[in-house]
């Protein structure tokens, strides 16, 4: 079980807790493929297929997970934010069952993902990252066998599966085929499915992927709609703006790690200094960064690569005392990039890199 | 409360009236990918070969149960391990029904119960037709239906299970390798087209050919169809038919839990 009462963030808080973890750590074990690899890493690799194993290696495999504490409370909107690989669909993966922890514990809707799998799976819905319907299934029966497996009645199950496709606009696809429906069509039958059966905790794992801008922000009206019914909602993400438009609450992670957890404007309120200036410079960098330090205005300054970034409380007016900084150091600038203190800024500080 | 309570078995049901249902949708598909080669056997062996004078007229008595026993494998095999490769592999649409509230090993077990439903409803089609190209044949025996429908039974579970072992365990590009080297010459050294009893000339192949399950269902089919004719005794069939079952379903069994939950 897990640990005291009163060490528990629902107690501390005073506020019901939908998921709690401890500690969860997950350790994949390390493909053999990746022993073959050139020198140098898989530079112009494509993007890591699903559940294959991302994360920091560690003895005996490559750290997925690495000790993650959560908690997310009832009725909240809560988002998980980190780039690809970061362990976000590791971490929905064991809250939703469907991947087993090495190590630590995690209570979902009142049971432990460990011990008390089919309670879990009873309680919560959960969306893909890519739309799975049944493709042997038309679309209302879709939902009809999934409310079959959630032992509703047909009758409740068709009542309630014709108001989900009205509410999220597929009527008129009751009885197409799933492959007649479009990406963004698809991704809400997916939450239409998902919700079906009352779900107290719905999981969606990066429900925008993919869509177009027009349906990823129709995806947004209706997840703050669901929301603003009071359903608790987790989410997985990279986009930032999408994290910072739609959650009450952002965990951001990497390589496994939770590194801050926070509403997001106190996330953004931490963002070091208030604009970041990222330089792209020629010739030696290491020399320029000396420099740019002794900027006024100019709070941090580090380098990847031949990126030079400096964190300036002065916004954009400290862009020509960084030039001159550079090219007495050697270097010609050949494009600057500005940035306003943003989940973005944040996550760079934190991480060292970007995002996507 | 609207929600009526939840048994495992309910849930169980529900997804079996779901194969259910996509195999009825999938019907002429699914006779034509398992019916074909053994109703063209029956064609040329059964009907042509006698016809013109090259084999003899009671050759049916033994090509019927051996051709049943194959469409009956056949089917149940490919109705489990064929969905199995795709909804692993690439479409996904397996996770609705690993994230419904019951045992992940029960989700594997209605799979195999749905495979065997398919291949005894496979045998099933097959013998009427078999009986309509052949012609009238010596020695059947429809009497047994007891007997019948059990050995379909037990030989339709084992081979579904194996189709589940075979579809969580191979890649989605290996699948064509599975009918080149498994089910081929599973069914050339399965005494489909021969009695087991007539391989007393050959020895060696006699007992080695009892390593595959075909053989047990073929034999069981020829005692239970054909009683009069040479056949292997049911009960050895049957008990060799349930510890292969017990066998590819922990084979099974494993292999989806591994891929059901990382």
């Amino acid at each position: 079980m897990l640990w005291p009462t009163r060490y528990r963030a629902s107690y501390i808080f005073a506020m019901p807790a939908v998921i709690e973890t401890r500690a969860l750590r997950k350790v994949y074990p390390a493909p053999p493929s990746r022993r073959a690899q050139p020198r140098g890493g898989p530079q112009f690799a494509p993007p890591a297929p699903r559940h294959t194993p991302v994360g920091a290696r560690v003895s005996g495999g490559i750290a997925a997970l690495d000790s993650l504490d959560l908690s997310v409370r009832q009725g909240e909107f809560f988002g998980l934010l980190g780039p690809n690989g970061a362990g976000k669909t590791t971490t929905i993966g064991i809250l939703t069952t469907r991947v087993r922890a090495t190590s630590g514990d995690a209570i979902v809707a009142g049971a432990n993902v460990r011990t008390e799998d089919v309670a879990v799976r009873r309680r919560i819905g959960v969306v893909p990252q890519r739309p799975n319907p049944d493709r042997g299934l038309n679309v209302i029966e879709n939902l009809l066998f999934h409310g079959a497996y959630f032992g509703l009645s047909r009758a409740l199950a068709e009542q309630r599966a014709m108001a989900l496709l009205d509410q999220f606009d597929i009527t008129d696809k009751a009885y197409a085929k799933v492959d007649d429906l479009s990406g963004g069509q698809q991704q809400r039958l997916m939450i239409a499915r998902a919700l079906l059966h009352e779900p107290n905790v719905i999981f969606l794992d990066e429900p925008t992927v993919g869509l177009d801008p027009q349906a990823r922000h129709a995806l947004w009206d209706l997840l703050r709609q669901l929301h603003a019914d009071g359903r608790t909602i987790v989410m997985t993400t990279h986009y930032m703006e999408e994290a910072d438009e739609l959650c009450d609450r952002l965990a951001i992670i990497d390589h496994g790690k939770l590194l801050a957890c926070d509403t997001p404007a106190k996330l953004k309120a931490q963002a070091p200094g208030q604009t970041l200036i990222d330089l792209t410079l020629s010739g030696d960098v290491a020399p320029a960064v000396e420099r740019c330090r002794a900027v006024p205005g100019v709070t941090a300054v580090d380098a990847t690569g031949v990126v030079l970034r400096a964190y300036s409380e002065r916004g954009s007016e400290a862009i020509p005392a960084l030039i001159h900084a550079c090219e007495d150091a050697g270097c010609r600038v050949e494009n600057i990039n500005l940035s306003k203190p943003s989940l973005e800024t944040l996550f760079i500080s934190l991480t060292g890199r970007k995002l996507d | 409360m609207a929600v009526s309570p939840l048994s495992t078995a309910d849930v169980f049901f529900a997804m079996l009236r779901r194969d259910m249902r996509v195999a009825r949708r999938e019907a002429p598909f699914f006779l034509l990918r398992t019916a074909m080669q053994p109703l063209l056997l029956m064609i040329i062996f059964g009907y042509l070969l006698p016809k013109i004078g090259m084999l003899r007229g009671n050759y049916t008595a033994t090509l019927l149960p051996g051709v049943l026993a194959m469409s009956l494998a056949l089917s149940a095999v490919q109705s489990v391990a064929l969905p199995m490769v795709a909804q692993f592999g690439f479409s996904k649409e397996i996770e609705d029904r690993l994230l419904a509230p019951i045992p992940s090993h029960l989700v594997a077990l209605e799979l195999v119960v749905a495979g065997t439903i398919q291949g005894v409803l496979a045998g099933l089609f097959v013998l009427p037709c078999g009986r309509l190209i052949m012609g009238p044949i010596p020695g059947l025996e429809l009497s047994n239906f007891g007997q019948i429908l059990g050995i379909m039974i037990l030989g339709g579970a084992a081979f579904s299970a194996l189709g589940l072992f075979i579809g969580c365990a191979i890649n989605a590009q290996q699948i064509g390798l599975m009918f080149s080297s498994i089910i081929s010459p599973m069914i050339f050294f399965g005494c489909t087209y021969y009695p087991w009893s007539s391989l007393d000339r050959v020895p060696f192949m006699k007992w080695a050919v009892l390593i595959n399950p075909l053989v047990y269902v073929a034999e069981g089919m020829r005692g239970a169809l054909t009683p009069t004719a040479p056949h292997m005794d049911l009960f050895v069939v049957s008990v060799a038919l349930s510890v292969l079952l017990l066998i590819f379903w922990q084979l099974g069994r494993q292999a989806f839990l591994k891929r059901a939950i990382g």
